[in-house]
């Protein structure tokens, strides 16, 4: 149980959370027309007859669609219904060209399913936290209204009309904005996972109407409030952190809950009720006269299920199961698409560059990449879609490592230059001749320099002051140009130290 | 020679192949009529003679190549104005879509172009295919050519609400024309005006571009003068279209060379049910001449029921506003059509005010049946329950086909009556699809053919309900009784 | 179940078509006598009848997944989109402002 509380003037309150999640379903051509689905074209300029709901004009369902509904589905284990229907959702906005949106309200094509957010302790998320997900149904985007292009007049673009929707419905069962933020992020990597929508919050493709009532601790639901098209994890949970303050005032002070529609604004971080939507709702739902109820066969399912990929806590278990990754380095690595499969593709090319196993470099690969690659990416304000060093490159360099030829330390300014030049590891070695001296001998002649040199401190040490055998490594490796094995240098000043 | 105006189809198609006339010559004696009548029947509510001439000229030109002519050839045509024309005014009789241009061309009408039909006009019908005489249209009421012969000089109804196919069809304006059937709109005109029309089986004829009433009922058909011209046209018109998802995906029989009027070892099932009380004497008399026809014909004569007939019209009159109130939703004043724009009026009062203004008080009526069926609270007790009547409907066709192949019913209660007879009761109105309503709601083919006229001189009709996908029985059907009604009554020319 | 004013203005203005007075008055028997009619509908014993979803026998076909396959349902036409518009400016459709 989350403990999330917030503290009233007249004691503890608790929040239930449930999330509708509209997320743009990864297609070329809309949902029921073929025109493009691609963001940020010209005004009107992606709109067929049938999106502007010319007379006469009539839906027919893209394939692909229904297939990314499906295999969601399959992601969250929900029960896929292979018998579903589209119905009307009857309203009239601007948006809306055919005077109703093209849902499904009835049968919706996936039921029942969950996924188990992340636990995370500071935020008071606790293991195996499982959030429910009721339904899954396809259903039309609507246009996009312009209210600040003219003095007197909204103008309307119709290019997101029909595009499809998968509208993802939770249970109410999250308890805190933090696990409201949790589930949107691990749906979200789910989705991109599956392919079936690419995530991109900023540009509308994800967007979550967010449900928040209060009660007090084991009483009976409040009445809920529904703030509309929030689109990051952020907003998200600012959103809720405000609406549950707002409601836990209003009945403190003796007041109801209005069951409303709000919008939120991400300027001041609050949420304020929306006028044009004040109109009682009566949406008159029943079936699409146009469309015959969607059957799905045997054949379409077992290719959904086929083409479904490894899923994210499936291969964070793996990783640590198979891999030996540590638990954090499997998460940081599996939080995303990009991320594992650069990963994989980095650990794919490690191993068959030094002959080895994967899971015999996974860790050395899962450690570099987070801790240094990660880092000089970074620094450079970059991500790994625009990396300017490829996986080839940086298994060449874990390569020069794992055989011995650069260490660590030198690894990391070969990067550097890397990032800088954009040359292969090996050519930069060479360049600057910066292989690692692992001939006993030459260690052996250093080695008994720094210990002449140091006579002193080799006295203290063979007193007992151990501490100072980092000393004579330091001086070792700086009389080599942090060219000598370090391995072998310990080695050597252990034997010649007793 | 006899006038081209008093040719069907098949005899203009064979005419113009043949070299009897041109196609042109055709489409100038149809563009005359057309011209000559406007006034008095207001059948067309424009007229578009230089697309008639087009297409004949195209058709002739294709002759004199030596090409072969389309299933059309030469035949010029009436176009329902509820088919989508490009760039010709499209207004389902509705002042919201007065001056509406569509910049698409309904599937119909483009097989029938590419047929080799040509276009006279856009025909004038019941605003927004509502209504069964003629008296909703934005554009005036379509006027019968018929007058009864009782010495008065009444304007007769032509039906609805394909009223200005029937009328023009009758007044010999077009040999052929298209309408639509979503409760009887094709046959209760033709019966009112002594023309033959089918309505194929659902999914047959695609509604890509049709403008919707009801989208589970409405399905296009062909009216003409004749069992075969039907049967020639149907062909041109129907055809799997992927753009309408209700549309059949079966190839398209050729009707007209399996034409037969032979009924030998042929079931008609005559339903009970539709004996009712109170039948008009004359109706009455023409379904057994129809029987007897039939039974000539060779076929036997079976007694079926039909046990929820009577729940037909309820039903239809539940399923059918439902479906258009949300149809209609998009004449909205946004995209096309009118706009009323009240000075300092918002969006939503906008939409109350271009819908005010836009739509009939048929189609207001309607609307707001089907919007109040569908709200919170009343959609099962409504809705669901006319969904599920409607399944019973539909098992008692499927019942009665396992005795009989096709049936035998009149198409309308009464022969054509005055305009403005029953303007003022609605129900009275819509009793009128009586007979018609039970094979729409059940999808099947039916067809009117004229079986004689009246003691007051009107025409009659009978009508042929068959199985799902059996147009050919139904045409089959309607042949032998054409062949035996031997009817050739036209309306004396007073226009 | 009866309709009165209020029901019919209600429905009216989920219907989004403006009445005077006059018409509701009008309109309230007019559509009491057809709800009457409509309902004895109730009379059927449904309880074993599933409502009709297809009226002749056929299955949803889906479409392949790409852009502008057919032009008439394809999209890249604004002007054909645009051409009848009351309002219509810089590629928009113009409506009265709206406050969301
Ligand atoms: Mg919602
Ligand atoms: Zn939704």
């Amino acid at each position: 149980m989350s403990t999330y509380r917030i503290q009233g003037a007249t004691g503890d309150w608790e929040v239930v959370i449930g999330l509708e999640v509209h997320a743009q379903v990864t297609s070329n051509s809309k949902l029921f027309s073929g025109s493009a689905t691609a963001f940020g074209a010209e005004p009107n300029s992606q709109v067929s007859l049938i999106d502007a709901a010319m007379p006469g004009m009539l839906p027919v369902p893209n394939r692909e669609c229904i297939r990314q509904a499906v295999r969601t589905g399959m992601a969250i284990e929900a029960q896929i219904n292979k018998w579903s229907r589209f119905d009307r959702k009857n309203y009239f906005y601007a948006d809306l060209p055919q005077g109703y949106q093209i849902s499904q309200l009835y049968h919706p094509i996936v039921g029942e399913g969950s996924l188990t957010i992340d636990a995370d302790e500071k935020a008071g998320i606790p293991a195996d936290k499982v959030i429910g997900i009721e339904r899954i149904h396809v259903e039309q985007d609507a246009g996009k209204l312009m209210h600040d292009q003219h003095p007197t007049m909204s103008y309307v673009d119709l290019n997101r009309s029909g595009v499809a929707l998968m509208e993802i419905v939770s249970r109410p069962d999250m308890a805190s904005p933090a696990e409201a933020g949790a589930y949107l992020s691990k749906l979200r990597t789910i989705l991109r996972y599956v392919g079936s929508c690419d995530g991109n919050m900023d540009q509308g493709s994800m967007r979550a109407d967010v449900n928040v009532s209060v009660r007090r601790p084991g009483e009976e639901l409040g009445t809920r409030t529904e703030t509309k098209n929030v689109n990051s994890v952020r907003f998200v949970m600012q959103a809720i952190e405000h609406e549950a303050s707002r409601q836990v005032d209003v009945l403190e002070a003796g007041g109801k809950i209005v069951q409303e529609t709000r919008l939120f604004d991400p300027t001041t971080g609050s949420t304020r009720s929306m006028r044009s939507k004040e109109d009682a709702h009566d949406y008159r739902y029943f079936p699409d006269p146009d469309l015959l109820p969607l059957e799905l066969d045997d054949a379409f399912l077992e290719e959904c299920r086929a083409s479904l990929p490894e899923l994210p806590d499936a291969k964070r278990a793996r990783y640590v199961g198979e891999l030996g990754l540590s638990a954090y380095n499997a998460a940081v690595l599996t939080a995303d698409v990009d991320t594992f499969a650069w990963f994989e593709a980095l650990l794919a090319e490690t191993a068959s560059a030094q002959g080895k196993q994967p899971a015999e470099v996974a860790k050395q690969a899962a450690n570099w990449l987070i801790s240094e690659f990660f880092g000089a990416l970074n620094k450079q304000g970059k991500s790994l879609e625009d990396s300017p060093v490829s996986h080839e490159q940086a298994a060449e360099l874990l390569a020069l490592v794992g055989k011995g030829t650069i260490s660590g330390s030198i690894a990391k300014q070969v990067l550097e230059t890397m990032f800088e030049t954009g040359d292969n590891a090996g050519v930069i070695v060479e360049r600057e001749g910066l292989k690692q001296e692992s001939d006993t001998g030459a260690i052996e002649a250093k080695v008994d320099e720094i210990l002449a040199a140091n006579a002193d401190k080799v006295a203290q040490y063979r007193e007992g002051k151990v501490a100072l055998f980092g000393f004579f490594v330091g001086q070792t490796m700086k009389a080599m140009a942090g060219k000598g094995n370090p391995q072998v240098v310990n080695e050597i000043l252990k034997a010649k130290l007793g | 020679m006899t006038e081209l105006t008093e040719l069907g189809v098949a005899q203009i198609r064979d005419g113009v192949a043949g070299g009897d006339f041109t196609a042109v010559e055709v489409a100038q004696a149809f563009n005359a009529n057309v011209a000559a009548a406007q006034e008095a029947l207001n059948a067309f509510i424009i007229a578009t003679p230089e697309k008639a001439i087009e297409a004949a000229q195209a058709t002739d030109a294709k002759r004199a190549r030596g090409e072969a002519l389309g299933k059309m050839g030469g035949v010029p045509i009436g176009m329902k104005d509820l088919f989508a024309t490009f760039d010709v005014q499209t207004t389902a009789a509705s002042h919201m879509l007065e001056g509406f241009k569509p910049q698409y061309e309904s599937t119909v009408s483009q097989k029938l172009w590419d047929a080799g039909a040509g276009m006279l006009g856009k025909l004038n019908l019941d605003q927004f295919a509502m209504g069964s005489s003629n008296e909703t249209s934005y554009f005036g009421n379509v006027i019968s050519p018929w007058k009864r012969n009782d010495g008065g000089n009444a304007a007769l109804a032509p039906g609805g609400s394909s009223g200005g196919s029937s009328s023009a069809l009758a007044a010999r304006l077009c040999p052929a024309a298209t309408g639509t059937d979503t409760g009887g709109s094709i046959r209760q005109p033709a019966a009112f005006t002594g023309t033959t029309g089918i309505k194929p089986t659902y999914g047959r004829c695609s509604r890509w571009g049709v403008v919707a009433f009801a989208s589970s009922l409405d399905q296009a058909g062909p009216m003409a003068r004749s069992v075969q011209d039907c049967a020639i046209m149907l062909e041109a018109m129907a055809g799997f279209d992927a753009k309408d998802s209700t549309s059949l995906d079966l190839p398209v029989p050729n009707w007209e060379a399996a034409l037969s009027g032979d009924m030998k070892g042929k079931k008609v099932g005559i339903p009970k049910e539709y004996r009712v009380d109170g039948l008009d004497e004359d109706v009455s008399k023409s379904w057994d001449d129809g029987i007897a026809w039939l039974k000539d014909a060779g076929a036997e004569i079976v007694e079926i029921s039909l046990p929820h007939t009577k729940y037909a019209l309820p039903t239809y009159y539940i399923i059918a506003p439902a479906e258009a109130s949300s149809n209609l939703a998009r004449y909205d004043g946004v995209r096309y059509g009118l706009r009323d724009l009240p000075d300092g009026a918002n969006l939503q009062d906008m939409y109350a005010a271009t819908r005010a203004a836009g739509f009939g008080p048929e189609v207001k009526r309607r609307i707001l049946i089907g919007t109040y069926v569908l709200s919170a609270g009343f959609y099962d007790a409504y809705y669901t329950q006319a969904q599920k009547v409607r399944a019973l409907i539909a098992q008692d066709f499927a019942k009665a086909f396992e005795q009989c192949d096709v049936i035998l019913a009149p198409t309308a209660p009464s022969a054509a009556f005055g305009l403005g007879e029953n303007v003022d009761d609605p129900l009275k109105m819509y009793l009128n699809d009586v007979f018609a309503v039970p094979a729409s709601l059940a999808g099947l083919p039916a067809m009117s053919v004229p079986a004689g006229l009246n003691r007051e001189g009107l025409p009659l009709g009978l009508q042929v309900i068959g199985k799902a996908f059996d147009e050919q029985g139904v045409l089959n059907a309607g042949l032998a009784l054409e062949q035996r009604a031997q009817f050739s009554a036209k309306p004396e020319k007073w226009w | 179940m009866s309709v009165d004013t209020a029901t019919v203005a209600k429905i009216a203005s989920l219907a989004r078509i403006k009445v005077s007075e006059a018409e509701i008055e009008a309109m309230v028997p007019e559509l009491n006598g057809i709800l009457a009619w409509v309902e004895q509908l109730g009379e059927v014993d449904t309880s074993q009848v599933e409502p009709m979803t297809a009226v002749i026998p056929n299955t949803l076909r889906l479409r392949d997944d790409v852009i502008d396959a057919d032009p008439l349902t394809g999209g890249d036409k604004r002007d054909a989109v645009l051409a009848n518009a009351p309002a219509a400016e810089h590629g928009f459709f113009g409506v009265p402002k709206v406050i969301e």
